[in-house]
């Protein structure tokens, strides 16, 4: 089924006593298994959106139907239990999940030998990974990943982003990834959503057939695509400038 | 090792003050031992040890369970926060004597108000400590349990008992300092045994080696469940303590 997101009004109040507008007569459709990524600069909304989409933040005016069933969520920060191991906050999010299963889960995003790990232990690397571990252990319909990568060094973010390049995959699953970086986008989705400043509008869409697999190689010409969205600044690095 | 020379000086220091202001103002060690040798023969230290345990430990649960509850429902509730802290200000701020009084004023002298008048002494003591608590409880991890949709009885457990359990265990070792203090005061004002009252009555013969004779194991016993009960007790509530990198 698709998800319908519609958000007519969105807005902060500020400590000032002002209001600041996230979002105005917003409206987006993500087909059922769709990968879908937000780009955007920072603070567009694009955090806002993924709250609204999974019911932390019901202080706005629209609806998102349906509302979503087993739901999988990465914010930004890895939000880990701190007083229970890797493997049971693993466990303590899906609770149906076999040992085989757990083990399996571990493997694949490199965690061997770290499931008795308390977080505090852990290095913010190994903290995501487990994040992201827990959000595939509910094998969720849609999962919702908030800046996945924020804060790593570049080896460590193209190392995880690889990671869950291939996770995202194998199962059938809708997702929203909300990125400011391109190439995460490029990599990972099957659809770019191109946003722009709050009140965040859609300045328009991109789609991407090419299986995910092959897509480094072909990386500067899906760059490139996206050009008529995005300005990729002369270094050739992530950051990017709006297009004005 | 340090703390056992700290008491063996403690006893050398009582007992060349015994010597020196003689057995009227304060009985020498030995004396109180077999003072305390005597009441345990016929019984009566044990059954008054006994009877203010008993009451130290229910009025000592009573206000942990009911101030706990309370305290974590205003840390939760600002609203309600509001309109209930003038009231525990009032209450914090009460002499225990007035509470003790007005308890058995209005109950009558018998078990019921002297176990009010105790859990209320420590009552406002647990409310703020435990508020303090669900003050500091993280919303991100809160948020992550609503994502993820952790039944009502695993957020409790998982997420929000773990970060108010510090605080709990600090509310029981501070509270029960309070409690067996407010106890023998309730004791000595309206209750016909217990350590209190056998206070009462070695006050009115000036008996000091009577009133030692109970004071001594019972601050011993005290001093024992802070060691081996709470400490150890506060430490294991501690996730940071056990396993913090």
């Amino acid at each position: 089924m698709t998800l319908e997101i519609a958000i007519s009004r969105k807005a902060y109040r500020l400590a000032n006593g002002r209001e600041r507008l996230v979002f105005e007569d917003f409206a987006l459709e993500v087909a059922n298994g769709a990968i879908v990524a937000l780009l955007g600069p920072s603070g567009c909304g694009k955090s806002s959106l993924l709250r609204i989409v999974a019911g932390l933040d019901r202080a706005f005016s629209g609806a998102v139907t349906p509302a979503p069933r087993r739901l999988g969520m990465v914010f930004q920060e890895p939000r880990l239990l701190p007083w229970r191991n890797v493997a049971d906050n693993l466990r303590l999010a899906a609770p149906r999940l076999d040992e085989s299963k757990l083990a399996e889960l571990l493997a694949a995003f490199e965690l061997e030998g770290h499931g008795g790990d308390y977080p505090g232990q852990l290095s913010l690397g190994l903290a995501r990974r487990a994040a992201l571990a827990r959000a595939f252990a509910i094998e969720p319909e849609l999962l919702l990943l908030d800046e996945p990568f924020a804060s790593l060094d570049r080896a460590l973010h193209q190392r995880l982003r690889a990671l869950l390049s291939e996770r995202i995959g194998a199962r059938k699953m809708t997702a929203l990834i909300a990125t400011h970086d391109l190439d995460d986008a490029l990599l990972l989705a099957d659809e770019i959503i191109f946003l722009d400043h709050a009140p965040a509008r859609i300045r328009g869409a991109l789609s991407i057939a090419e299986p995910r697999g092959t897509r480094d190689e072909i990386l500067t010409k899906l760059r490139a695509s996206a050009e008529i969205y995005y300005m990729i600044d002369a270094g050739g690095n992530d950051s990017l400038e709006a297009a004005s | 090792m340090t703390r056992l020379i700290s008491i063996v000086l403690f006893l050398a220091l009582w007992q060349i003050g015994a010597r020196f202001l003689g057995p009227h103002y304060l009985p020498a060690p030995a004396a109180v031992i077999e003072t305390m040798i005597a009441e345990a023969r016929s019984g009566a230290l044990a059954f008054n040890l006994g009877v203010t345990l008993a009451r130290v430990f229910a009025g000592f649960s009573l206000a942990m369970v009911a101030g706990s509850a309370l305290g974590v429902a205003l840390g939760r509730l600002p609203w309600l926060d509001r309109l209930v802290d003038p009231w525990v200000v009032i209450l914090l701020n009460t002499p225990a004597l007035v509470i003790i009084m007005f308890a058995y004023v209005w109950g009558g002298l018998n078990e019921v108000s002297a176990l009010m008048a105790i859990a209320l002494n420590k009552l406002p003591n647990a409310v703020v400590t435990l508020r303090e608590g669900a003050r500091a409880l993280d919303p991100a991890l809160d948020e992550m349990a609503q994502a993820f949709a952790f039944p009502r009885w695993r957020r409790w457990r998982h997420v929000v008992a773990p970060q108010l359990a510090p605080f709990f265990a600090a509310a029981a070792r501070g509270g029960l300092a309070l409690v067996w203090k407010i106890v023998l005061v309730v004791e000595l004002l309206g209750r016909p045994n217990g350590v209190g009252f056998k206070m009462n009555e070695a006050f009115q013969l000036f008996d000091l080696r009577l009133l030692l004779a109970y004071a001594a194991p019972f601050v011993a016993l005290m001093m024992l469940a802070e060691t081996f009960v709470l400490r150890p007790a506060e430490k294991a509530a501690n996730w940071r303590l056990r396993h913090d990198a």
